[in-house]
């Protein structure tokens, strides 16, 4: 479903323009505010949708095989780990669903160089970054050369 | 040229370029830190690496995780289960090697953040099959991009990356890359010791189902725009399996994903009449694959012929049989957040179509073929394989290194490893990256050097597109009606009505024969001839031109495969209906092509497929 931008509450911050995968959320330069310049090119990521501050961007289904009247609407809230989902049916039924979108705070990653930097001999073997341990087993598994033949199998 | 000498050029020099900030993308990013302490990692993306990639939208399983801490499943299993569904052709080596080294990566996301949902009896990540683990993954992307900013020197969002440069003082090696920022219009000049390509497949090369205001809602991100392609291929690296384009049965018009619906609900599909299809088709299935039939898992490749042959016998529709699981009111929550987290459009078809899964048996669909490397199909770079076992025919250098010195890739763009997925991608540019780090360490002084004469000329050529298009406007009233330009709207379509009609699309019932390939050769041949006449209005319609121009590249590589491969290895995915059946005697081999730029010339060839025998 294409997104679209609601004219009242869109102030052009331009946090969609910013993260369109697409590249299809522009600004306007008559109203100053962002809307979606090539609608058959948006995948319904709702990644507009979910950055936009205003709750100004909605979807409306595809003209081709989506029948009016429906909509889904979310809310994705970083702090509390959350995002929230409301479908409403054409016909009028809803269904309402939360799910949790992650279990550590915002920024916590520990950098790939705050590890203790690799030795030359690591630097030389087919381990790969915290291998073996992250692989929670004794050792990198491998194949010995003669294992790989021709042939059909 | 008053009109570039004035566009600025802006110079950047990296140890490490990763193009593309995917899960590949953002893989080689993290590794190349971790090994590359002293590097200057540079990661360059066409879109927002927050939300880039086939993940952007979020995943709701990990479909590539062995387990091995529990004794699940070992790398081999996975070896053997790709080549099964692959119909006995994937690169086992490299194959492996992703199977290895997957689980540490996936142990990585979840202690970053990414929820993984538990069994509660065993404590176990919660299978959805044998393969799959089951997760909250909304911000999967974000969570992993989080970690790749935390890695690399330098990232550059919103710079499309239209050629790869070569080196001027040793032939057959990489240089560095250019493209354009698609917010300035300054032009890049990355100088870079190794390049990491982490770009995106392609969709959007054969016409999708639907063509309105509907056709971004392909079942592949419709920014994924074959770069992983066209980059390698440009500059002479060899390809592989790009016949093996993959088609998708999924959820009518959303391509809601159906791998939850199988495995995890123990839903299942019928036709119209409420009959299980695909005994019938079994026997007809035998005569073109012999005993691959048999094998279990049955082949993807299979399960859509079957499929496509009862919807020809006019039982269509075949639908999902939801309404027995969905009454147990969690497996109702899983069916609905499946969609919601990766493919919400699902949602939005049923919502606006009043199809409640748990009154309706949904209908499902095959989609248009798409062309890429890591789910259930092969397509791309021959790359070199790991150092400790892989044979002779298949090293040549550094692991993932392509046959072009100093270029890597992962995800998509490495050919022959099927089903690695979002996981396996990442791990893919670990691989990759651990390798150009070594790579650039033996450099030593030995150092790349960009041609000058090779980046300005690149610099008309990239820019053309607006210059032809501010010319060719004044000849118009209005409109998009020139005699002088095409727009890339146009040119893509182009470029899908020919690969749909000649090459196997869903209007000719994915068949094709050398007749047809030929035909569509000439045509792709016009089309090349027309990119030069691009017409771009903007930058943003300059992304579009470079996005096309990838796309058409691809599309070629992917009809002289198809022409090459005289059998139909892959029944469901595509035929060659004047070799009807799989010819294990002559084609158990996979294809390679070359191009070369100067001529335009592809050159095709094989090469030996090694097993695991035990």
């Amino acid at each position: 479903m294409p997104t679209f931008v609601y004219m009242t509450r869109c102030d052009g911050c331009g946090h969609c323009v910013d993260i369109c995968p697409s590249d299809i959320m522009h600004i306007d330069k008559t109203y100053r505010r962002a809307y979606n310049i090539e609608p058959n090119m948006c995948w319904e990521c709702y990644s507009c949708v979910k950055a936009c501050p205003q709750n100004a961007i909605d979807c409306r289904g595809y003209a081709d095989f989506a029948p009016m009247g429906h909509s889904v609407r979310t809310l994705r809230e970083e702090e509390k780990g959350t995002i929230s989902w409301k479908i409403k049916f054409r016909d009028g039924r809803e269904k309402n669903f939360e799910s949790p979108i992650r279990t550590t705070p915002w920024g916590s990653i520990k950098s790939a160089e705050d590890y203790a930097a690799p030795s030359q001999e690591a630097m030389k073997s087919q381990e790969l970054a915290h291998e073996p341990n992250a692989l929670n087993i004794d050792k990198l598994p491998a194949l010995v050369p003669d294992q790989l033949k021709l042939g059909v199998v | 040229m008053g009109l570039f000498s004035k566009r600025k050029t802006v110079f950047v020099d990296a140890d490490i370029l990763v193009i593309g900030g995917g899960m590949a993308g953002c893989g080689a990013t993290y590794e190349s830190r971790y090994w590359g302490r002293d590097k200057k990692i540079v990661v360059v993306e066409k879109a927002n690496i927050e939300r880039s990639g086939a993940v952007a939208q979020g995943l709701y399983a990990i479909n590539c995780y062995m387990g091995m801490q529990w004794d699940e499943n070992q790398p081999e299993d996975h070896v053997r289960y790709a080549r099964n569904d692959l119909m006995g052709l994937v690169r086992e080596d490299l194959g492996y090697d992703i199977a290895r080294h997957v689980d540490s990566t996936v142990h990585k996301f979840e202690e970053w953040g990414l929820p993984i949902m538990k069994d509660p009896e065993t404590g176990r990540y919660l299978r959805e099959g044998k393969w799959q683990i089951m997760i909250h993954g909304e911000s999967y992307k974000p969570i992993v991009a989080e970690a790749a900013r935390k890695a690399a020197t330098e990232i550059y969002n919103r710079i499309m990356v239209t050629h790869l440069l070569m080196d001027k003082t040793k032939a057959n090696r990489v240089a560095g890359a250019v493209g354009f920022n698609v917010r300035t219009g300054d032009f890049y000049v990355f100088r870079a010791k190794a390049v990491i390509v982490a770009a995106g497949g392609a969709s959007h090369i054969f016409k999708p189902r639907a063509v309105g205001e509907g056709m971004g809602r392909t079942w592949y991100a419709p920014w994924s725009s074959a770069s992983a392609y066209a980059l390698p291929i440009l500059v002479g690296a060899k390809m592989t399996q790009m016949e093996n384009r993959i088609v998708l049965t999924r959820f009518k018009d959303g391509y809601g994903p159906v791998g939850a619906y199988f495995l995890h609900l123990k839903t299942y599909t019928e036709n119209a009449y409420g009959n299980n299809y695909e005994p019938t088709w079994y026997e007809n299935t035998k005569e073109l694959v012999g005993d691959y039939i048999d094998r279990q898992p049955v082949p993807t490749c299979l399960r859509n012929h079957a499929f496509l042959e009862e919807v020809k016998a006019g039982r269509g529709p075949i639908r999902m049989v939801t309404k027995e699981a969905f009454q147990d009111p969690h497996k109702e929550q899983v069916g609905w957040e499946n969609f919601l987290g990766m493919t919400i459009g699902q949602a939005v078809v049923w919502a606006s179509q009043n199809i409640d899964p748990k009154e309706i048996n949904p209908e499902l669909t095959t989609s248009e073929p798409y062309v890429m490397g890591s789910h259930a199909t092969c397509s791309g770079a021959w790359a070199s394989g790991p150092e400790d076992y892989a044979p002779d025919e298949y090293q040549w250098g550094y692991n993932r290194m392509m046959t072009v010195e100093g270029l890597f890739g992962a995800g998509d763009t490495i050919g022959g490893t099927a089903h690695k997925f979002s996981s396996g991608s990442f791990t893919e540019g670990r691989i990759a990256a651990k390798a150009a780090v070594n790579y650039v360490n033996d450099l030593g002084n030995d150092q790349p050097q960009v041609r000058e004469s090779e980046y300005e000329n690149l610099k008309q050529v990239v820019f053309q597109p607006l210059e032809t298009y501010d010319v060719g406007r004044n000849e118009i009233v209005a409109g998009t009606v020139s005699p002088s330009y095409l727009l890339p709207i146009h040119g893509l379509q182009r470029l899908e009505k020919i690969m749909d009609e000649y090459v196997g699309g869903i209007s000719a019932h994915y068949t094709t024969n050398e007749p047809m390939l030929t035909r569509g050769l000439e045509l792709l041949d016009m089309l090349k001839e027309d990119l030069a006449y691009l017409g771009a209005e903007d930058l943003h319609q300059l992304q579009r031109s470079w996005e096309l121009q990838h796309r058409v590249l691809a599309s070629e590589c992917v009809t002289h495969h198809t022409m090459f491969r005289k059998e139909t290895r892959w029944p469901g995915y595509y035929y060659r209906a004047d070799h009807p059946k799989l010819d294990d005697t002559d084609w158990h081999c996979f294809t390679l092509s070359q191009y070369d730029r100067e001529s335009g010339k592809w050159t095709m060839d094989t090469a030996p497929v090694y097993h695991i025998v035990d």
